[in-house]
């Protein structure tokens, strides 16, 4: 009996089952802004993780330039949405002009670094990611600087736009919930990711994958083998460099807003460090499971946050470390629990757990 | 041709190349007092930026350990530093220059100390459990940068701080129509003063001999007998005290400080060890000079390019040398 089919492999497949149920069903299960706001950034998250963990946990490369490509494909589609106006001409432009610069500058970085160690290449990803990030907010003529671009998205997404009428010309409501734009737009996200998520898992199940991990293993003997491993952490980064631009370009789409707050920040980058590691480094369910829990943490975790701060007022030092600015803090210090006594996070523990030995 | 190799790598090699940037910017610039003070200026941030690099330098090069929580040693020195500058506050205006100076050394003291003390907690607690895997390593290293910075942001705020400065380092030396502040030549002499006293440590005592010998061998030294963990702790402490130093120094420099400065700093830490080498303090003081330099003269010469500055020159030193000017790690 394999990993792959233990009870806890069971246990983490039906959750993450479960979980694209309710993504698949959120606009109709949970009928308010806020919670379709989370189920969206929810499904861009997945694939971004997705991709990361391509990197980090199937080929054993750290880059810190994730949120680079992320960025790429948001400012992508937001600079040519805005110039040419509200289309899918536009989404198409800017979406492929993303991914183009997305893959350039992969290549030039994993030709030029991926020989070396992996401390190198975290180091060199970390520096050019810095610089974009600086230029992003400096070139304000192009992408309008720290406030970012605001933007309307294509008509079918707006949310007056009618999907379907009833006889008096109204949005016809299905279950109680209106079938407008928001809609359409909400679906858009969930499919696009959908299926990202489907390519990138397809992926890591073929002989590529195989091959990756092997390289992960022990690259000595992979290279002896007979796979030029330079070549494959190329290729892979690049795959995931794509990944993450075609996910920045679907949730520059949703938000109608790209900023260097929202798209290119380092915090982002923090954020999808802490979901692989929280989900569970190579395994493909994991991302879902730590880009879900990451994501409702970020939402909520907050409010519970506030509220303890208030309850313990009037104690000294705890309402400073539980204000809900601080909730890094915490975030950090489970980070480096989990690394020490979790590091296949929590699909990866679980999976292990009702194994035939 | 060869023989102009020859001549080049008799003359100092690469140790040459800040010395050729200088000339062309002096070329370039064209007004000897303008080129003056930015000589000055780059000089005296890159000694600053060699103090914050050194330690992630000679820790890497010792024990293959990257911190990247190094930057936050830096912030931390800065405020620490900024804190006790402001308590003394009485000190620094009064005229004595006795006063002055002994603010001023207790701050840097204080910086020290932290240092030492965050130094050798970080190694015990942090990365001690995780030697030899290295992407554990970034992880955690990482995962306690996130932590030290939301601890320094509740302990000092978010609001930026300002650095009141010894009276004696205020304004500048006027020769000609060149003016050099004085607090940059302060910077340059204590940078340099660090440098030598590291460089004859390293290559004049038993204890240097010893960590020499870890960076090319760790086995071996363990083979002899030596206890290479305490030597490990020991380095690791004074890489984070040198940082704090740095930091010390920078708040002094920039005179408003706020939380983000190590984040800031760590890049172009990062870059002038990659440019450097790994592993070697004279690649590092080579690399913190180059951007120190370069950074300046670009932005005089084409302030747009300023920010992109770096990583132009770090791009074009890695396809001339792909591991760096010096690298002591083979």
């Amino acid at each position: 009996m394999t990993e792959q089919n233990s009870t806890g492999a069971l246990i983490v497949k039906i959750t993450v089952l479960t979980i694209g149920a309710a993504l698949l069903f959120a606009p109709f299960l949970f009928q308010d802004v806020r919670s379709l706001e989370v189920a969206a950034r929810i499904c861009v998250f997945v694939v971004l993780v997705a991709s990361y963990d391509l990197l980090i946990g199937y080929t054993g490369i750290v880059s810190f330039a994730h949120t680079m490509f992320f960025g790429f494909g948001a400012y992508g589609a937001a600079i040519a949405l805005k110039q040419m106006g509200p289309g899918w001409d536009a989404v198409m432009v800017g979406g492929l002009a993303g991914m183009l610069v997305s893959l350039v500058v992969a290549v030039a970085i994993g030709l030029l670094s991926l020989r070396v160690k992996a401390i190198f290449f975290a180091m060199i990803t970390l520096a050019v990611a810095s610089v974009v990030l600086v230029l992003a907010s400096q070139l304000s003529d192009f992408t309008g600087g720290e406030d970012g671009i605001t933007y309307r998205a294509p008509q079918l997404f707006k949310t007056a736009t009618k999907l379907a009428v009833d006889e008096d010309g109204k949005v016809l409501r299905l279950f109680g919930v209106k079938l407008n734009g928001k809609l359409a737009a909400y679906y858009f996200v969930f499919a696009t990711s959908l299926a990202l998520f489907v390519l990138m898992f397809r992926l890591v199940g073929s002989p590529l994958g195989t091959v990756l991990k092997a390289i992960r293993e022990n690259e000595a003997r992979a290279e002896a083998i007979g796979y030029r491993v330079v070549s494959y952490r190329t290729f892979v980064f690049c795959i995931a460099a794509l990944a993450a631009s075609l996910a920045g370009t679907i949730y520059a789409i949703w938000l109608k807003y790209t900023g260097p707050d929202t798209m290119l920040s380092f915090s982002i980058m923090i954020d999808i460090l802490l979901m692989v590691v929280i989900g569970g480094m190579g395994t493909m369910w994991g991302a879902v499971i730590g880009a879900v829990l990451m994501v409702l943490a970020q939402y909520y975790l907050r409010d519970l946050m506030g509220a303890a701060a208030e309850a313990t007022s009037n104690l000294p030092i705890l309402p400073e470390l539980l204000n809900p600015d601080r909730w890094l803090l915490w975030l950090g210090i489970i980070f480096i629990l989990l690394v020490y006594f979790f590091p296949r996070g929590i699909a990866g523990t679980i999976m292990q757990k009702g194994i035939a030995k | 041709m060869k023989n102009l190799t020859q001549i080049l790598a008799r003359m100092g090699g690469v140790n040459l190349l800040p010395v050729a940037v200088a000339a062309v910017a002096f070329v370039l610039i064209g007004v000897p007092s303008s080129w003056v003070t930015l000589t000055v200026a780059g000089l005296a941030m890159g000694m600053m930026i060699f103090l914050m690099a050194s330690g992630l330098s000679l820790v890497f090069g010792l024990m293959d350990v990257l911190n990247f929580g190094h930057s936050a040693f830096v912030s931390l020195g800065a405020f620490v530093a900024a804190s006790v500058l402001t308590w003394l506050a009485g000190w620094l205006g009064a005229d004595s220059i006795f006063l002055n100076v002994m603010a001023l050394f207790l701050a840097l003291t204080a910086a020290l100390i932290v240092g030492l003390a965050g130094g050798w907690f970080f190694e015990t607690v942090i990365i001690r459990p995780v030697y030899k895997d290295h992407l554990r390593q970034i992880l955690i290293t990482m995962g306690a940068l996130i932590v030290a910075e939301q601890l320094i942001l509740a302990v000092w705020g978010g609001t930026p701080m300002a650095v009141p400065r010894p009276q004696f380092l205020e304004g500048a030396i006027i020769l000609g129509d060149v003016s050099i502040e004085i607090y940059r030549i302060f910077a340059f002499l204590l940078g340099l003063a660090v440098y030598v006293a590291l460089y004859l440590t390293l290559n004049r005592t038993r204890i240097g001999l010893l960590i020499r010998a870890g960076v090319e061998n760790r086995e071996m030294v363990e083979a002899l007998g030596f206890r290479i963990d305490r030597l490990f702790i020991g380095v690791f402490m004074l890489g984070s005290a040198l940082a704090t130093l740095g930091g010390a120094m920078w708040a002094g420099y920039e005179t408003l400080i706020s939380p983000s400065l190590g984040a800031e700093m760590m890049i172009v830490v990062f870059i002038v060890v990659i440019i450097g080498g790994l592993g070697s303090i004279e690649g590092t003081l080579l690399g913190a000079i180059m951007v120190g330099l370069v950074g300046n003269y670009v932005g005089f010469l084409m302030p747009k390019m300023a920010l992109a500055s770096n990583m132009i020159l770090m791009m074009a030193i890695l396809m001339w040398r792909p591991s760096g000017l010096r690298p002591a790690v083979k």
